[in-house]
């Protein structure tokens, strides 16, 4: 097993975005399960983030030839796995930073006993906020609206095993 | 019942591959016509954040039927194309009230579609889905499983999302409950083939593919029953008995002429990614 190659796929794999959040790693996101390499041949298993997800083929394509571009890799091979199930906590702290700094808060947390989400307003930092529409723009993102500078925001959406 | 790790091992036992295509094809079709009539909402839901929230969730649930098909194909039953836009209304197996239309008129033409129904269906329907999905997290087919697993994270939204709308709309009283009850009836008049697994139910139950049919339909009626009770609309009417099951490949019109239109689209542009 070639450790450092697989470093090299990892550092390669920093720079692959999913194409709805532009500013997140699919590392960072949490989306990459696994990386092996036989030889010159690498497979990389990938959680998707939602089911059946319409940007799922053009996430393929972008890690197939981010991978192949290492020096050492002839071919990737990118499959797709559902077990573990992605869940919004295996976004990365680097993760949820980026997503803050793109104006776009980080996935809320859910307190176990309110059965509430908690979200920090990314403009103020305020947490006295509403979620307004679990369904945003994308799959992946929801509406949420920041009571204290009333600003609406958008939140990752969060997803989670219930 | 052992777990069952891929289609190569299904496909070992002619009896269990049987019983989880013709469940899988249930869960499919399902979506896949119900996420159609969804998306013949866009642009006329009530509000503009309903018509996001509605695209969102018409979209997941395609994401759904995909999924299913998906593991279809891996059993050798075709492709997720094929399977999603050529097969002819007697091979596909859902249920009836999933594939009636939304209401006069059609997407292009003058639509005056109904909301109360719309909401009433995608309601019980998403009930029933949830319980589904529940089932499955035990299910013996270990890809179907980790699916549900999967989709249960998406669904809980919409689950909530209907749940919200309906009772919000029952509540309001006036003309929108009087609506709604309409609704409840008309789609309490043929909601009994969605409860239904159809003629291999039981084998379904024997290989720990799925809960047994009347449990999951004890389950269901619990359920919406307690909604019931809280709403005060008293007590449950009885499911009427259905002519025709969609289980068994039996539909109506509706059926054909949005296949037509399915099948129109998916001609015209057969690599269109979706
Ligand atoms: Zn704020």
């Amino acid at each position: 097993m070639d450790a450092p190659l697989k470093e090299q796929i990892t550092n390669a794999l920093k720079a692959v975005t999913d194409p709805e959040i532009p500013v997140v790693s699919v590392i960072d996101l949490g989306m990459i399960e696994g990386i092996s390499v036989e030889g010159t041949k690498a497979t990389v298993q990938v959680l998707p983030t939602f089911v059946g997800c319409p940007a799922l083929e053009l996430i393929r394509k972008k890690i197939k030839d981010a991978v192949e571009k290492v020096r050492g890799i002839d071919y990737a091979e990118v499959i797709f796995i559902y077990n573990p199930p992605w869940t919004s906590d295996r976004i990365t702290e680097m993760g949820r930073k980026r997503l803050k700094e793109f104006g776009i808060a980080p996935p809320p947390k859910l307190l176990e006993k309110e059965k509430e989400w908690s979200v920090d307003c990314p403009y103020c930092g305020s947490s006295y906020t509403l979620m307004e529409n679990v369904f945003g723009p994308t799959a992946c993102r929801s509406i949420f609206y920041c009571k204290h500078c009333k600003n609406p925001f958008e939140a990752m959406k969060p997803v989670f095993l219930n | 019942m052992t777990s069952v790790k891929n289609a190569l091992e299904a496909r070992q036992n002619k009896e269990y591959v049987s019983a989880l295509t013709e469940l899988l094809f249930q869960l499919a079709d399902d979506d896949f016509i119900l996420a159609f009539r969804g998306s013949e909402w866009l642009g006329l839901a009530p509000h503009i954040e309903e018509d996001v929230a509605f695209s969102s969730i018409t979209q997941n649930m395609m994401g759904h039927a995909f999924m299913y098909y998906q593991l279809l194909e891996q059993l050798g039953e075709g492709t997720v194309d094929e399977l999603a836009h050529e097969r002819s209304g007697k091979k596909r197996k859902n249920a009836i009230m999933l594939e009636k239309v939304n209401g006069l008129g059609t997407y292009l033409q003058s639509p005056k579609f109904d909301w109360a129904f719309t909401v009433v269906r995608h309601y019980f329907y998403d009930v029933n889905k949830k319980i589904k999905l529940d089932c499955l997290q035990d299910c013996s087919y270990e890809p179907l499983k980790h699916a549900a697993i999967n989709i249960r994270k998406e669904q809980y939204y919409h689950l909530v999302h209907w749940e919200t709308w309906f009772k919000q709309l029952v509540k309001a009283g006036g003309e929108a409950k009087t609506r709604m009850m309409v609704a409840v009836e008309k789609v309490w008049n043929e909601f009994d083939d969605v409860l239904s697994l159809g003629p291999r139910g039981e084998v379904m139950a024997n290989y720990q593919l799925i809960d047994r049919e009347d449990v999951i339909r004890q389950t269901f009626m619990n359920t919406i029953g307690d909604v019931f009770e809280n709403l005060e609309l008293g007590p449950l009417p009885k499911l009427k008995e259905m002519k025709k099951s969609g289980r068994i490949g039996e539909h109506t019109e509706d059926l054909e002429k949005a296949l037509a239109t399915l099948t129109e689209v998916y001609k015209k542009e057969p690599s269109s990614s979706w």
